[in-house]
């Protein structure tokens, strides 16, 4: 499986990090209007779903599902959003967005001090962090399926 | 990685630590800051500012969901205290309409050894500012205030929470 790009807003749909691994194909836009791009349909799809869903849903807008790529979205009670593009063979792929907040995002932002709430992320620690998160992911993934 | 999580918690400090550490802030505070309001005002602030940090580490830790009513909510700020000041508050007084309750306490880290002069300090004005701030984050907005504190002779220490109303989710950017 590939992990190809990953994409944090926070509730206002700042773009607070992009993390790219294995893109070949851009969009031609820049990055902030990707971003814009991306939460307005994230924002869009997540209402859909609540107003159309037929039972009370409980997790929401879970993923969506292309024939080349996979988009898993992870909303946190405090609005952050993690989208995760990925091929379609992944799987597990909550319980990765889920290790990125709680292991990574928040030990190395939300325990910065240097790091603002709400401002685009630039700290190396957490793109270092994250891209060895990434990198050893696929393994452990591959082992559990 | 649960290994990780279990060191995670285990990292637990001496709270006397805490204690006389806040009260290091305290008392530089009160000595840089004439005004005892004006101090009251930025306990709250860096309360504030640290709940809304604090509520990113609560809501990894416990994987808690959004709460849809305040009772609710009022049992996240029981399991808060518990797990960031190892207190146990008890949740009483709700207000009929049910969106007012006050959090009680015999004991505080914070206030551990603190005697008070008598010049209206509040002196764990901390807490409300983290409680609002936290909470805020999670699109509740609330107020917060004490109505007994033991420094000043009362029996228990009592911080009533007030719901105000829900932050409404914000539109995309590009919207307005």
């Amino acid at each position: 499986m590939t992990i190809y790009n990953m994409y944090i807003f926070d509730r206002y749909g700042t773009l607070l990090y992009y993390g790219e691994w294995n893109r070949t194909k851009q969009s031609g836009m820049s990055r902030e209007e990707e971003g814009k791009l991306m939460f307005g349909m994230l924002f869009s799809i997540k209402s859909f779903v609540t107003k159309i869903s037929p039972l009370d849903p409980k997790e929401g807008f879970i993923s969506y599902k292309t024939s080349k790529y996979t988009i898993h979205h992870l909303e946190t009670p405090s609005g952050l959003k993690f989208a995760l593009n990925t091929d379609n063979q992944a799987q597990g792929m909550r319980e990765l967005l889920k290790k990125i907040y709680s292991d990574i995002y928040v030990k190395y932002v939300i325990r910065n001090p240097l790091c603002g709430i709400g401002e685009p992320i630039i700290s190396e620690l957490f793109k270092t962090k994250l891209d060895l998160f990434i990198k050893q992911a696929p393994l452990s993934a591959a082992r559990a399926s | 990685m649960s290994r990780q999580t279990s060191r995670l918690d285990a990292k637990k400090v001496n709270s006397e630590l805490l204690t006389l550490t806040y009260g290091a802030l305290v008392s530089q505070m009160l000595k840089e800051i004439d005004n005892t309001d004006d101090v009251n005002k930025q306990l709250e602030r860096i309360g504030y500012n640290m709940g809304v940090r604090l509520i990113e580490d609560f809501l990894a830790r416990t994987g808690s969901n959004r709460c849809l009513e305040m009772r609710e909510t009022a049992d996240k700020i029981q399991q808060a205290f518990r797990l960031y000041l190892n207190m146990q508050p008890t949740v009483t007084s709700w207000s009929s309409a049910g969106d007012e309750f006050s959090l009680v306490w015999d004991q505080c880290p914070l206030s551990e050894w603190v005697e008070m002069p008598n010049n209206g300090l509040k002196y764990c004005g901390l807490i409300p500012g983290a409680i609002r701030g936290a909470l805020q984050m999670v699109q509740l907005d609330v107020q917060c205030w004490f109505i007994q504190d033991q420094l000043k002779g009362d029996a228990v220490t009592e911080l009533r929470v007030k719901y105000i109303k829900r932050l409404e989710d914000a539109v995309p950017a590009g919207e307005d």
